[in-house]
């Protein structure tokens, strides 16, 4: 056991606090993609502070894959009012994705603009009718000469209002067992026929979209891994983006918020905090949050020293993270009572409703990226090795 | 960076798992909850043997001296055996004590016997951790007297160190007159529970302990972290156990553990569970390591492992049905050892309360105006 990240690292830590100490004041401009955002984006890549393993030939830092010179970075800038590097699905899911099983082609043409943040992303997997069972999805693709020809529907697409592109999965081989009939498409958002309508959420915003899709064409050029892989292919990205739902360092920010608030709060004069029933509520949470934090420096340990097999603590972090962070906001209303209902732009307002938001966006996130359901099936059968379901006759 | 076991803890971890499957099978638990005092002798001795004894005990007096990581996986061992011999008291925080705050002659007296196995001191500090039923010793001019309830490790030993209400540590021979030892039945027969009833017994401060508190609140940490660690290592035998018993047992023509409403009890208790191993081991390595977050982190652990053992220990039961109620089954024995760990230095309410106030939450800070 040994947690200290070693003295040779001193001056790398170094490094990134006065970087960020010469740009506390960065002020960024416009909506995604305006100037400032992708010129500060580029800033934060020269300086091998985001992209930083991925080679410079496609718009990367070119660094060495150091996990710990990564977890300083994210530690300096998660304790600084500096704005981070971007995220989204282009960054996170499809970079790794065309980077690992990408053309060269691929590569030269998508991953510097993504990196920029000129180039948005969105993810079309889901369907109306495949959620959970998003193997089983059936917007259509046939090759008609040079071209990719795509019929269907998909939902929860986020941020496709933004998007230029979008890593999309159809069925292409209607013939072929469910899981070996789809394959992995790249398609711009601006081709003729897609039809993009908001889906109004219960927080009152809308991050997410549903897809019509008649007739679009795009060029046949236009897929990762081959013709009837495209399971394979989403399945090396689905993989990226759970891992970065929960993280327990961010529950562990947003839970010294939490006891600033019931340190604020009072009902008849006295603090919240102080009321020895809410006061076991939250140190309940805390608890379960170091808990969480212990996982997760195992996983690190992992990731930095070869034959460490972590897979169970990994399987568990969406569903415990997702749900941890749900109490936890869930918490926080409660301290406010009354109080804590208000939201939009009511008097009386805590923290811009950011509570009440929070509450609802994790159980979102509860339901999104594989349901806690069916993280439970991934621990009980990859995990434990218990059999999956009998399979129903015709499904 | 290295977050995990070593492999000289690996290797001690399975030495004193193979011999517990060995020596200490369910029939031979059974046989011992029942009364065998024998057998409850001969396993003693076996993990004396595999060295359990000497691990805190300061080399120059002929202990290993070892991490408080490597004691914490001897606990989750004998947890997961549900092992009828002291340990956590014992051969923890006895050691412990003696060496932060014992003086040269009771250092010289009692750590090479209990390195060798030889002398098994009780620890007293449940009246120190928060005093039922106004249980708590005296101490004046070298006498003590007064109640101490669950002194652990405390049958047939040859030792106790007592704490007082304020915390400071006091050692009594056992052979010294005056000393009335009732044995306590709790529901978990794999351990023996006492308490000291004592009158104007011949006793010596631990002189560290006098005006300082570090040490006592070390053992404190020290003991919450090891009877986490025995939750830890019971809660995951019963998982295992559970995902076995849900691949063998049938009905409606399948095995129950195809159900979702079975697989998702055991993955509940997995996604609970899991995280524990670590949070003993980052624990562990805090105690040694990390002096700032030692205390947080041994309360916090001691809470929550308590919370995730009652889980675990209660859905496993489920899991086997009306096998799991029976005591042929014998699951059991893990439910009530894990029941008792919770109590012992402190229910989670009660350590939460503390691990709160450690933290400043109980403190209002005053805005001054200028």
């Amino acid at each position: 056991m040994d947690l200290e990240y070693g003295p040779e690292y001193d001056d790398f830590r170094n490094e990134v606090t006065s970087f960020i100490k010469d740009n506390e004041n960065v002020k960024i401009v416009g909506p995604v993609r305006s100037k400032s955002r992708v010129a500060w984006q580029q800033k934060l890549i020269d300086n091998g502070y985001f992209a930083r393993s991925i080679p410079k030939e496609y718009g990367g830092y070119g660094g060495d894959m150091d996990i710990i010179k990564l977890r300083i970075i994210a530690e300096e800038f998660a304790k600084s009012p500096i704005p981070k590097p971007m995220g989204g699905q282009g960054i996170q899911m499809l970079v790794p994705t065309i980077l690992e099983l990408g053309t060269e082609e691929q590569k030269q043409a998508y991953v510097r603009p993504t990196l920029r943040g000129e180039m948005i992303w969105c993810q079309g997997y889901s369907e109306p009718n495949s959620g959970s069972d998003l193997a089983s999805l059936q917007t259509k693709g046939e090759l008609d000469g040079s071209e990719w020809v795509i019929n269907g529907q998909k939902i929860w697409t986020s941020t496709a209002h933004l998007s230029q592109m979008c890593f999309i999965l159809v069925r292409t081989e209607p013939d072929a067992p469910k899981h070996q009939g789809i394959s992995y498409l790249l398609m711009p958002m601006d081709t003729p026929g897609i039809d993009r309508r908001p889906i109004k959420q219960m927080t009152g915003d809308s991050d997410f979209n549903e897809l019509f899709l008649t007739d679009v064409r795009i060029p046949a050029a236009n897929i990762i891994g081959k013709r009837g892989e495209g399971w394979k292919v989403a399945n090396a990205t689905l993989g990226h983006e759970r891992g970065s739902l929960a993280d327990p360092n961010a529950t562990m920010n947003r839970f010294n918020s939490l006891v600033n608030l019931m340190k604020g709060e009072t009902v008849d004069g006295e603090r919240i905090i102080d009321k020895p029933v809410f006061r076991d509520r939250l140190l309940k949470i805390q608890g379960r949050i170091v808990a969480q934090q212990s996982n997760s420096l195992r996983i690190l340990s992992s990731q930095i020293n070869k034959g460490q097999n972590t897979s169970m603590a990994r399987f568990i972090t969406k569903l415990q993270g997702t749900e941890l962070r749900h109490d936890l906001e869930g918490l926080a209303i409660d301290a406010m009572g009354e109080i804590g209902t208000l939201y939009e732009d009511s008097p009386h307002l805590r923290d811009k409703g950011a509570w009440q938001m929070s509450y609802m966006y994790f159980l979102g996130l509860i339901i999104g990226g594989g349901t806690s359901q069916i993280q439970k099936n991934i621990i009980s059968e990859r995990g434990l090795g218990m059999p999956k379901e009998p399979k129903v006759q015709g499904a | 960076m290295y977050f995990g076991l070593s492999e000289e803890q690996k290797s001690l971890e399975e030495s004193i798992t193979k011999y517990l499957e060995a020596s200490a099978p369910l029939e031979t638990i059974k046989a011992i909850a029942d009364g065998d005092a024998e057998k409850a002798k001969t396993i003693h001795q076996g993990l004396v043997d595999l060295g359990i004894s000497g691990l805190m005990v300061p080399e120059r007096y002929g202990g290993l001296e070892l991490d408080t990581l490597f004691a914490a996986v001897v606990a989750g061992a004998l947890g997961a055996g549900t092992a009828p011999s002291p340990f956590i008291g014992a051969y923890v925080m006895a050691p412990l004590a003696l060496s932060l705050a014992g003086k040269d002659d009771q250092k010289d007296n009692w750590l090479p016997k209990i390195a060798g196995g030889d002398a098994v001191i009780g620890i007293g500090l449940s009246e120190y951790v928060g005093a039922r039923e106004d249980a708590g010793v005296n101490f004046s001019e070298g006498k003590i007297s007064g109640r101490s309830l669950f002194v652990i490790d405390g049958k047939n030993a040859d030792g106790y160190i007592l704490a007082n209400k304020s915390g400071q540590l006091f050692l009594v021979d056992a052979n010294t007159k005056g000393i009335e030892v009732t044995n306590l039945t709790t529901v978990d027969k794999t351990r023996d529970s006492i308490e000291l009833i004592l009158k104007d017994v011949n006793a010596e401060l631990l002189p560290g302990s006098e005006k300082d508190l570090s040490t006592t609140n070390k053992m404190v940490d020290t003991g919450r972290l090891m009877l986490s660690a025995d939750t830890v290592g019971a809660s995951q035998i019963m998982l295992d156990k559970s995902v076995a018993y849900s691949l063998e047992r049938k009905q409606f023509g399948r095995a129950i553990g195809s159900f979702q409403a079975v697989k998702h009890m055991c993955a509940e208790m997995t996604a609970e569970l899991e995280p524990c191993h670590s949070m003993v081991w980052h624990a562990a390595h805090c105690q040694d390591n990390i002096e700032e977050e030692a205390r947080e982190m041994a309360c916090h652990l001691k809470a929550h492992v308590a919370e995730v053992g009652q889980q675990v220990s209660k859905t496993s039961i489920e899991v086997h049905g009306g096998m799991g109620f029976t005591d042929e089954m014998g699951l059991h024995y893990w439910f009530k050892r894990i029941g008792l760990n919770r109590q012992l230095l402190g229910s989670p309410e009660l350590v939460r309360e503390e691990v709160a106030k450690l933290q400043g939450f109980d403190q209002i800070l005053i805005k001054k105006d200028n």
